[in-house]
């Protein structure tokens, strides 16, 4: 079976703009912060940053990248040494809203680890999740995102790839077959 | 995700041994750790299925209060032992006292030993990740790793081409040896300094400069890191001496304000500590802004971290 597209380029536009406008319905951006799970969460955030500071001009909208890998509860069964990565939030959370970001929602268990990892900057007032990819039916915590790009249905040998135009040449989606190397 | 998040050794018993690489890691590792020693929670649960047991047959402070700081902050639990008033003094073998230790479900031990090579004797005996707190005169990695990494943070990340001076009493210190080593390994200049008693010979053959003249030195280097004289392991009081009297020394090889102002460029002072202060190093130099033997500390905990975090992942 070949490898299948989830999502093109320009639905890919659609998904991101669709995000960002539900955002703003739910969310006061003076009171409320975006914070991407490093290192492919963090794009995202980036980019949704970007689109609301367009669609609200003059908002100071902050955006931190918070590395999870010490709060993992897999570093010593994982089969490769788990190295981390850049860690840059610059701002505490204390009594603010945070919107966590992440690409592909598949297990649950970054967004547990990305939950202990938040704690340590600080005791939000409320923490909500969006993903670009929620891989339904594979969850092994009672996680759940408030904000979805898109639901996929897949087996767990599958692997979805998020490619940015940032790194390759355009923003897609992609079902693989098998995890990559 | 390739084998450059793995270290190549299973234990850390001294620099030598160990890759260029291994210190870029560990280097890398200890910059994140530094990030979460300055957060409102300075603690991540990374090893909180791990316990640790530090055994220290020498006397320490800073480096076990270092050490214990860095487990805690990883969630490891910590067993603390020091040979004064333990069953050492019954006549206990190092084997047993660490396997007796190890029997209560110990995951890794940190220790520090008067004999140089304790470390590469145990790592034979037991199965569990050792890392060298020093060993005697020999090796002292974590130490070196986190003075190799102040450095890098002062002069910038390439430490190739810089000029760095040891300066005192080479003869006597593990520091010593484990810098030369880590700082060959990222390519810089070594030159060590001192009285010719405290140079042991033939040191020139693992390739550093050899100088007694500490004004040259000062002249060459961009930064110097000052050991203090241990006159703990120069014999009892009526043996030979290695140098006429304190005096003497400190007025050849102390660092003084006059002294350091022949530098060529704004030079940085290092210090491992404790500090002998009017001996190797004036009041006047070691709070001044050329130092920067706190931040030294401040990164101690970082790249200890990193230590405990990379060889618990190695054998998980």
């Amino acid at each position: 079976m070949q490898n299948q597209v989830l999502i093109p380029p320009a639905q890919f536009a659609l998904i991101l703009d669709r995000l960002a406008h539900q955002l703003i319905e739910h969310h006061d951006f003076s009171e409320t912060d975006l914070v991407g799970l490093q290192p492919r969460g963090s794009r995202l955030a980036e980019r949704l940053q970007a689109r609301l500071k367009e669609l609200l001009p003059g908002e100071d909208i902050r955006c931190g990248k918070l590395d999870v890998t010490f709060y993992r509860d897999d570093i010593r069964t994982h089969e490769k040494p788990l190295a981390p990565n850049v860690n840059v939030m610059g701002f505490t959370v204390e009594n603010r809203h945070v919107v966590l970001v992440d690409d592909v929602l598949f297990t649950g268990r970054t967004i547990r680890a990305g939950l202990d990892a938040l704690l340590a900057h600080g005791r939000p007032k409320s923490v909500a999740l969006a993903v670009l990819i929620d891989r339904r039916f594979s969850r092994e915590l009672p996680i759940e995102p408030n904000y979805i790009g898109k639901h996929v249905d897949s087996i767990g040998a599958q692997h979805v790839l998020v490619e940015w135009a940032e790194e390759q040449e355009d923003d897609r989606v992609i079902l693989l077959n098998s995890k990559p190397q | 995700m390739s084998e450059s998040n793995m270290l190549t050794q299973p234990n850390l018993l001294g620099i030598r041994g160990l890759t260029r690489q291994d210190i870029d890691l560990i280097h890398a590792t200890a910059k994140e750790f530094k990030d979460v020693l300055n957060r409102p929670i300075k603690k991540v649960p990374s090893l909180r299925d791990f316990t640790v047991a530090n055994l220290f047959f020498e006397n320490s402070t800073r480096t076990r209060l270092s050490f214990e700081l860095a487990e805690k902050r990883l969630s490891a639990d910590v067993v603390n032992f020091s040979s004064a008033g333990s069953s050492v003094k019954k006549g206990e073998t190092l084997v047993d006292t660490v396997n007796n230790i190890l029997a209560m479900k110990v995951d890794m031990v940190v220790m520090r030993h008067p004999h140089p090579g304790a470390h590469h004797f145990l790592a034979s005996k037991v199965n569990v990740p050792i890392v060298n707190a020093g060993d005697g005169t020999h090796e002292h990695p974590t130490q070196a790793l986190l003075d190799t990494l102040s450095l890098r943070q002062s002069l910038g990340d390439d430490l190739s081409g810089k000029n760095i001076a040891i300066v005192g009493d080479i003869q006597h210190s593990r520091v010593a040896l484990s810098n030369l080593w880590a700082l060959k390994l990222l390519g810089a200049n070594v030159r060590v300094c001192g009285p010719h008693t405290l140079i042991p010979r033939h040191l020139h053959k693992l390739g550093v400069e050899v100088s007694h003249d500490l004004d040259e030195t000062i002249r060459w280097a961009d930064a110097l890191n000052m050991l203090r004289i241990q006159l703990e392991r120069q014999g009892p009081d009526d043996s030979v001496r290695f140098f006429p009297s304190l005096r003497e020394y400190t007025m050849r090889y102390g660092l003084t304000m006059d002294r350091l102002s022949q530098a060529n460029r704004p030079l940085v002072i290092m210090h491992p500590g404790p500090i002998n202060r009017g001996v190797e190093i004036s009041s006047e130099v070691a709070d001044s802004d050329h130092a920067i033997i706190l931040e030294q500390v401040e990164n101690g905990v970082a790249v200890r971290m990193a230590v405990l975090y990379l060889l618990a992942q190695q054998r998980g």
